[in-house]
């Protein structure tokens, strides 16, 4: 059994951590050493249960089966399997996108009947600047009304996911040189609907056969996710919510607090968590908190919930994927409402070891003999109270002799879009990219990483994110984030402009002089595509190459474990960019002719590669040569490492 | 006489062994069927995981079994020709000094039946059964090595 420092490097986790080990609570850690040792044949990704003459295994040290009972060989089966897996991850994201666009047809429609509730208890558009942008790459008149243009919006919006032909309207964001490889390959998305359904037909029983060619439609499927719905539920949101602005908050579980009313969100979806942000002021709620002894109600996130939150409102964030138990654990949790995506299915056993109370609230994601409460955007706000009302009368339930807060919270700066990028590096009245591009050419700034991802109860919490992040920066790379992995760094003070010092003297004086962090927050896992757009802009604006697999850059999900992960690192190899997937790698090993093609065979057709690594520094290492590669083919200034 | 060995380097983990173990001691020797027998047959090996390996463990049959020395009902005894230990469930009282002290923690008590569970070898079969399941062929039954003295 691993020790607690082991399990995890941040300290907070692991005060909880001895107290669920002291309380008898079995955590996810527990479950993973319940599991060892875990199939090698599922590990290798050569286990096949595609159909029922199976389930087949190819002997990987080659005296077994070689292929299955229809024949498939190492290759289709490891192929097929993550396939399969990217299909899924496209599906959870850009479904995801399918439910904002169609909160913008819903508000476009009430708004058009008349039915306008007060300002705060109803959905409106926010971001006008960005709707109106938006609305004008649909081709749509924005001198109209707002209403008029929401309803059109959505509509050519809701028929990106339904489209046959053609290609989707975003990837005309992508510089020109790109979508012309797309094309020639021929993975140029159509539809999102479409590519998905097309992938998982590829992979029925004795359709597609070649390794490569499933690859090949694997990238289209997963471009129809980075550069379609995963961009529409960006974008949309930013247009109904707002477009984030840096923004100051806290973050790890020392923000619960001991004498107020605790109320997590967690999951993925913004939209009913943004009322629950203004149901928890609500003078009436507050009155029935302090009625019940609290001092008030306070309100905090887990995961890439708790990221949106905190974008757009500065919401703290009590810890991301591997803290979700340990939330509950310190026994200072009344509520915790959930959405979709990264709940884990032993939230309920934990819960019911204390007084917390915890709320679905998808149709898409329920947990048996738990309280359901079916978001409907129509009611969102009167829904969100309900439940944080539940909250507060569980207040009196709580036993004090049960919680323990750990003490540990940490600031962050977070908030940074592809536009306030641009304004902060170009100041508000010249924004432009023009800033950040002469850094990079200068080699102030060696390069950009985008370092994102989930935690892997597999490996050390939060060790590969901040060992691999640390480096970089100390290397001149600014770093973006999103997700689990900006959470982490966050914990360890890295996302404070005061981390400009761990920063090499390039970055250091950038970040100094503007004022931003060296590791920038762009929000939860969906907003990676604000690196796809924000990576478009760069070479718009000239300097750095045609193509996005010029600039220098490269990608990196060190603690990876979602099919999500595994979709988004497709989407960004299949836009040209080198990404690393530490910790483990993809379930293919049991295919050499796969593997080598991930990691070296595709830079032919796309220009970006995977990489398997388990050490964080040498992903750094990978990562800098990579972008000192790039620089040299731009003829740029060279850098020595430090 | 044939005993198991294992090649570490190739277990994968899957615990194929174990499930055809447990079918091969249940009633109906079926999966689907043993799964709803009503006293449901137990695996008498287990896949073990240390650093970073795999380590399929099972009664090693032992000549000096520790397990018969500590057995105080006499239930348990080495034959020496067909060279297993044999368990006689009449006379067990369950009191698991054998599980206690094999030195492989190689058997499990069935606290059902209250019977100590332990490779048999499948003496009943020509081979055991987990030497059959094993995808690659990390089990090896071979005649023993006597090193001679």
């Amino acid at each position: 059994m691993s020790s607690i420092k082991e399990k995890s490097i941040d300290v907070a986790t692991q005060e909880v951590l001895k107290k669920a080990q002291d309380e008898s609570i079995r955590t996810t850690w527990d479950r993973y050493e319940a599991q060892l040792p875990q199939c090698g044949f599922g590990q290798l990704g050569v286990c096949c249960t595609v159909c029922d003459m199976g389930p087949c295994r190819i002997d990987p040290f080659g005296e077994g089966a070689q292929v299955g009972v229809c024949g498939a060989d190492a290759d289709t089966i490891a192929a097929r399997n993550l396939a399969r897996k990217i299909a899924v991850g496209a599906s959870a994201h850009s479904d995801h996108g399918r439910d904002v666009a169609l909160t913008l047809a819903m508000l476009s429609e009430n708004h058009s009947h008349g039915k306008k509730g007060s300002h705060a208890h109803t959905y409106e558009i926010l971001g006008i600047e960005k709707f109106k942008a938006l609305a004008l790459e649909f081709g749509i008149d924005v001198s109209a009304p707002k209403e008029q243009i929401a309803k059109e919006l959505a509509r050519k919006l809701l028929e990106e996911f339904g489209k046959q032909e053609g290609e989707l309207t975003f990837t005309k964001r992508a510089p020109k040189k790109r979508q012309e490889i797309w094309k020639k390959l021929g993975i140029s998305p159509r539809g999102i609907d479409r590519e998905v359904v097309e992938l998982l037909h590829t992979t029925h029983m004795g359709v597609d056969n070649d390794y490569k060619n499933i690859i090949k439609n694997g990238m289209r499927c997963a471009l129809s996710d980075g550069w379609g719905g995963s961009m529409i539920a960006t974008d949309v949101q930013d247009s109904i919510l707002g477009s984030p602005v840096p923004v100051r908050g806290k973050v790890n579980l020392g923000v619960l607090k001991e004498n107020h009313v605790n109320i997590l969100v967690h999951g993925h979806e913004p939209i009913l968590s943004e009322m629950a942000v203004k149901a928890a002021q609500d003078p009436e709620l507050i009155k029935l908190a302090k009625s019940k002894g609290a001092e008030g109600i306070n309100l905090a996130g887990i995961c890439c919930t708790a990221n949106e939150v905190l974008m757009r409102h500065g919401i703290p964030v009590a810890g991301n994927f591997l803290q979700q138990e340990l939330a509950i654990v310190t026994g200072a949790v009344e509520l915790m409402m959930v959405d979709v995506q990264c709940i884990m299915p032993a939230l309920q056993e934990i819960a019911s070891c204390y007084h917390t109370k915890l709320v679905t609230t998808s149709s898409k994601a329920r947990f048996a003999g738990v309280t359901h409460i079916e978001f409907e955007t129509e009611r969102a706000y009167e829904i969100a109270k309900s439940i944080i009302k539940i909250g507060v009368e569980n207040f009196v339930n709580r036993n004090k002799n049960k919680v323990n807060i750990p003490k540990h919270e940490m600031d962050l700066v977070a908030g940074f879009t592809k536009e306030s990028v641009l304004h902060m590096l170009g100041g508000k009245y010249r924004a432009s990219y023009r800033p950040l591009n002469e850094a990079i050419i200068s080699g102030k700034i060696r390069g950009l990483a985008g370092v994102v991802g989930c935690n892997n109860t597999k490996h050390t919490h939060d060790y590969y994110h901040t060992t691999l992040v640390r480096e970089l920066i100390k290397n001149d790379v600014l770093v973006l984030q999103t997700g689990c992995s900006a959470i982490a760094c966050a914990k360890q003070g890295l996302l404070i402009p005061e981390a400009a010092q761990y920063a090499g003297s390039g970055l250091r004086e950038i970040c100094e002089a503007v004022g931003i962090p060296p590791v920038l927050h762009l929000g939860s896992c969906v907003d990676n595509s604000r690196i796809l757009t924000a990576a478009s802009h760069i070479i718009e604006e000239g300097g750095l190459g045609e193509d996005l697999s010029d600039i220098p850059a490269a990608g990196c999900a060190p603690e990876w474990m979602s099919e999500k992960a595994i979709t988004i690192g497709f989407y960004f190899v299949a836009s040209g960019v080198y990404t690393i997937f530490g910790a483990s790698p993809f379930a293919t090993l049991g295919s050499k002719n796969l593997t080598d093609y991930l990691t070296s065979g595709l830079e032919e057709t796309v220009g970006g590669r995977f990489e398997f690594c388990d050490d964080p520094m040498k992903m750094a290492q990978l990562m800098i040569a990579h972008i000192d590669k790039k620089r040299r083919a731009l003829k740029l200034k060279e850098r020595a490492t430090e | 006489m044939k005993q198991l060995y294992y090649d570490v380097k190739k277990c994968l983990g899957c615990r194929s062994c174990e499930i055809a173990c447990a079918v091969a001691h249940s009633e109906s020797k079926e999966l689907l069927k043993a799964l709803k027998e009503e006293i449901k047959s137990l695996p008498r090996k287990q896949v073990l995981f240390s650093k970073n390996n795999n380590y399929p463990v099972s009664c090693r049959n032992c000549k000096e079994p520790k397990c018969v020395q500590a057995c105080m009902a006499v239930a348990l005894r080495y034959d020496v020709k067909l060279g297993i230990v044999e368990h006689d469930q009449k006379r067990c009282v369950g009191c698991w000094m054998c599980v206690m002290s094999c030195p492989y923690g190689a058997i499990r008590p069935n606290i059902k039946t209250k019977a100590p569970l332990r490779c048999d070898k499948c003496i009943d079969k020509d081979e055991p059964s987990c030497l059959k399941a094993c995808p690659t062929k990390a089990i090896i039954w071979q005649e023993e090595k006597v090193e001679k003295i």
